[in-house]
């Protein structure tokens, strides 16, 4: 079989290969009124031909923008395959921008047609229709509430189909006029467009070639041995990277299904309904179902409750050796055997992951201790990381070597490295085209030699992972020129549940010192259970235990940061516990809750001039804006600290 | 059961006539005279006391006029009960929400269709045969309701376990399981955040779009009365002082002396 997919360079002839190679294999499943409804890959491509033809009848044409907006449905995913299949360009916007960060995409993308949802994004088009004087029409898959409105330029994608199912029966000629449409699609055209999420500053339209898509999506369906026999639920946005790639086109390239949950609320439980076995999700989601474990596992009755518990440290303790295939005694192998059987096995069940060979996650710094947990169960979870530009895979780990600070080495065929300011720079079969109407970004992106900047410093540790400290442009140096990753260090201090928010100083400073806002719950939980009466944030924030506490866990990462010779000289050297949380209403937070360092600096400046000072108390006053908008004055008196250093551990200790 | 004969779009569908209501001493409704037409959102409102849940009562039937007549469909009624007058087609929610609570979404919207069952209560016992025919049937009709009022997610919940505003989509979910031809909603948005009030409207006039259906509905929150409904009957002390569109009742000094109050 591997003859007569090497060439294949498009979507399209992936589609047409699927239809003939396993007809009646499910290509999508889709919950539609509380029944999964399945369509096999014979009926996806003879649909999205009708579709296409559909489609020609309106005039759409080789080369032409289609926008496509909702959330995951069968009808959507067609209308990706139909524009391709035509050769027009399918760009996928996120479903919740709000009509003006919508209307600049369709607009920049110069969308002739779009393909949405439901009455929501038609309301958001129509209002701005007047900056949208390319969109000729709109289709729509929901037709509530749509029923009084002008469809002089709106119609049913049910419609369209149909029209196109009538073009095959009365047009002899139609057939042979798809597939040379399909011929005629090349590996350098455009295949997709996807805008980034423009976190910062406006996005930016990433062209993708059919051919680096394919090629990219062929290395990681061999890395992970994917089949047919597998089984996805796209619940991640149609926009975004990850779901064109893990899902669309990977699914076309495997040959495996794609199941739709009902709405975006229920994709939790429709995944276990389905039990998929390729999974990603971002690591809040493995959080949550952490602490929904934990939660339900405090109401259950005692005999329950010390089985998990044991087995639980069972699984902590040899789990991940054993699925690693390292060296185990035969007592415990036969103890987590039958852990598997009590607990871990149930338990997975009921996550919806006893299924899953495969998972990943990525986007943000996974807790050792969560990624742990789900790896000692047995569940195959691993991080990769890439980004929009490389089409996804930049790394990603293999099945045994696993770690949760790293991010795994170079996918297959990709090539890495870090240029002299740390920035991680990458070469991938993947690799975008370049911005749609932006070259100047574009040149600026990629260096001399075609590697592509990623903005993430990073490096390599001695087992080859890749590690990513921050953002190129965060990471500083101290006065004597030692690496400062401001983020790097904070995210180490989150991962401890008593800890909330972190903001870390040094950029030209002799060393490095941290604010802390402590976690009202877990903390307030601990004070709590050893009658430690405090009536108040702040006098929580300020109680001597309290920081006893914190200063225990500002130990334990400097000792993790003295082994690593990068970030040795990075050791939190003081530290506070502010007086007050950290909060958006005040500025100090993004709406995305992130830190905003140095608007914090300044308002806090009194309290970073004690932090270096070398004083252990520091005055300090300021406005707060409450829930209802008034505003008032907090005033304090906050207790600096002194964090133990540690000696730097040389040499190969570390490992 | 479909109803015998159509009733046009702007005709009268229910007339209420000089209707008069006591509690013994207590007047909860004086003469009051008001109809409500085929395919409208007619908006009862009034302050606190004004009669508006007990015109409603009288509506359904629960209640029964001292004097008045009540027309439905062209058939006057003296006295009804509440189950005949939902056989007829009209269905309620309440201000308080009513569902079991112990009973799951779907199982609550289910018994909206119990008075469409037509099978034998021996068929049913054992969910077999025509029963389970019959079953399939009106589980659609009521996925189609879940669907449309986005509540996928609650299906197999309790009801007792989700929140206000859930609940109260799930009561207006098991009136509609009811295809009723006149809608009674009792404060369909009392106690909801701006959120779920605007969900609660767009369920509203998309009822009124895909299921014609008549709504007659009491609310407090002004700025929903006055977008929703196509005309406003206004009540206070039990006595109409005001009947027209927004507009017109919004200028009517009768109904702003009865809302901000008049110095005597």
């Amino acid at each position: 079989m591997a003859d007569n997919t090497a060439n294949l360079d498009t979507f399209p002839k992936w589609l047409r290969h699927n239809a003939a190679v396993r007809p009646d294999r499910p290509a999508m499943r889709h919950k539609d009124l509380g029944i999964w409804r399945e369509w096999s890959w014979a009926e996806v491509n003879l649909t999205v031909r009708a579709y296409a033809l559909g489609l020609t009848a309106h005039g759409l044409q080789r080369g032409d923008k289609i926008a496509i907006i909702g959330t995951n449905r069968p009808k959507l995913y067609w209308s990706i395959m139909a524009a391709q299949l035509l050769g027009a360009v399918p760009v996928p916007v996120y479903a919740d921008s709000v009509a003006d960060e919508m209307a600049y995409v369709l607009d920049h993308a110069e969308v002739r047609f779009a393909c949405v949802q439901d009455q929501e994004q038609v309301d958001k088009i129509l209002s701005v229709s007047d900056r949208l004087s390319r969109i000729e029409m709109v289709f729509y898959d929901e037709p509530r509430g749509l029923r009084d409105y002008d469809h002089s330029r709106l119609q049913a994608i049910d419609e369209v189909i149909s029209q196109g199912h009538g073009i095959l029966l009365a047009d002899p000629g139609a057939v042979g006029r798809l597939d040379a449409a399909i011929e005629a699609g090349k590996g350098s055209d455009t295949s997709v467009m996807l805008y980034t999420s423009g976190t910062t500053g406006r996005s930016k339209g990433v062209m993708l070639s059919a051919g680096g898509c394919v090629n990219a999506a062929r290395d990681t369906v061999a890395f992970d041995k994917l089949t047919e026999n597998d089984s996805v639920i796209a619940y991640l946005p149609l926009a975004w990277v990850g779901d064109h790639y893990l899902n669309y086109a990977q699914a076309l390239v495997a040959g495996f299904t794609i199941n739709c949950p009902e709405s975006p609320e229920t994709a939790v439980n429709d995944r276990l309904e389905v039990g998929t076995t390729f999974a990603f999700a971002p690591p809040r989601v493995f959080e949550s179902m952490l602490t929904s474990i934990m939660i339900r596992m405090e109401d259950a009755g005692w005999l329950k409750r010390k089985l998990f518990n044991y087995y639980i440290e069972v699984a902590r303790k040899w789990g991940e050796k054993i699925h690693a295939g390292k060296k185990v005694p035969v007592l415990a192998r036969l103890n987590y055997a039958l852990g598997d059987i009590l607990i871990y096995g149930p338990l997975k069940n009921v996550l919806g992951l006893s299924s899953v060979r495969v998972g990943y996650t990525a986007g943000e710094a996974i807790g050792p201790e969560l990624f742990s947990f789900f790896r000692s169960i047995g569940l195959n979870l691993k991080q990769l990381y890439g980004q929009t530009e490389a089409f996804l895979y930049v790394t990603c780990q293999t099945d045994t070597e696993v770690r949760a600070d790293c991010v795994g080495p170079a996918t297959p065929n990709v090539e890495i490295r870090i240029a002299e300011n740390g920035e991680v720079l990458y070469k991938s079969p993947g690799q975008f085209i370049g911005y749609f109407k932006e070259p100047e970004k574009t040149a600026e992106t990629m260096t001399e030699d075609g590697f592509v900047r990623t903005g993430d410093a990073g490096f390599f540790e001695k087992d080859g992972q890749l590690r990513i400290i921050d953002r190129a442009k965060d990471v500083g140096k101290l006065r004597d020129g030692a690496l400062f990753a401001p983020k790097y260090i904070e995210n180490k201090l989150k991962f401890f549940p008593n800890i909330r928010e972190v903001v870390a100083f040094g950029q030209d400073e002799d060393n490095v010192t941290c604010f802390i806002n402590i976690d009202l719950v877990a903390v307030g939980n601990w004070a709590e259970r050893n009658n430690i009466a405090y009536g108040s944030y702040q006098e929580l924030a300020g109680n001597a235990q309290v920081y006893e506490i914190i200063a225990g866990h500002l130990a334990e990462v400097n000792r993790q940061l003295a082994e690593e010779p990068m970030m040795a000289r990075a050791q939190v050297a003081r530290f506070l516990i502010l007086h007050k949380e950290l909060d958006a209403d005040d500025g100090e937070l993004t709406r995305t809750q992130k830190v905003r360092r140095g608007f914090i600096a300044d308002r806090y400046a009194p309290l970073v001039k004690a932090l270096y000072d070398g004083s252990s108390l520091a005055d300090i006053s300021t406005e707060v804006t409450f829930e209802d908008g008034r505003k008032g004055v907090i005033s304090a008196r906050v207790k600096v600290m002194d964090a133990k250093i540690w000696p730097v551990v040389t040499g190969a200790a570390a490992a | 059961m479909k109803p015998q004969q159509q009733i046009e779009t702007g005709a009268t569908l229910l007339n209420v006539e000089n209707v008069s209501l006591r509690f013994g001493g207590v007047k909860a409704i004086t003469d009051v005279s008001f109809d409500i037409r085929k395919g409208e959102v007619r908006a009862i409102i009034g302050p606190n006391g004004a009669g508006k849940t007990s015109m409603l009562n009288v509506i359904n039937g629960f209640y029964h006029p001292q004097d008045g007549r009540i027309t439905y469909r062209g058939a006057t009624r003296s006295k009804m009960r509440p189950h005949v007058a939902a056989s007829q087609g009209i269905a309620r929610t309440f201000q308080n929400v009513a569902l079991f609570k112990g009973m799951t979404t779907l199982d609550n919207i289910m018994v909206g269709r119990t008075l469409k069952m037509r099978k034998s209560f021996f068929w049913q016992l054992f969910r077999h045969g025509p029963a389970m025919a019959e079953e399939i049937e009106h589980r659609k009709f009521v996925e189609e309701i879940i669907d449309f009022l986005e509540i996928e997610h609650i299906r197999k919940v309790p009801v007792g376990k989700l929140p206000y505003g859930l609940q109260k989509r799930v009561e207006l979910g098991r009136a509609l399981a009811m295809e009723p031809e006149l809608l009674l909603l009792d404060e369909p948005m009392a106690g909801m955040n701006l959120e779920e009030k605007e969900d609660m409207c767009r369920f509203i006039l998309d009822t009124k779009e895909q299921y014609g259906t008549t709504i007659a509905l009491i609310e407090h929150d002004m700025g929903v009365v006055m977008d929703l409904s196509d005309r406003v009957v206004v009540l206070e002390y039990g006595i109409k002082i005001a009947d027209g569109t927004p507009d017109e009742v919004k200028a009517n000094q009768k109904v702003i002396d009865a809302y901000l109050g008049v110095a005597h």
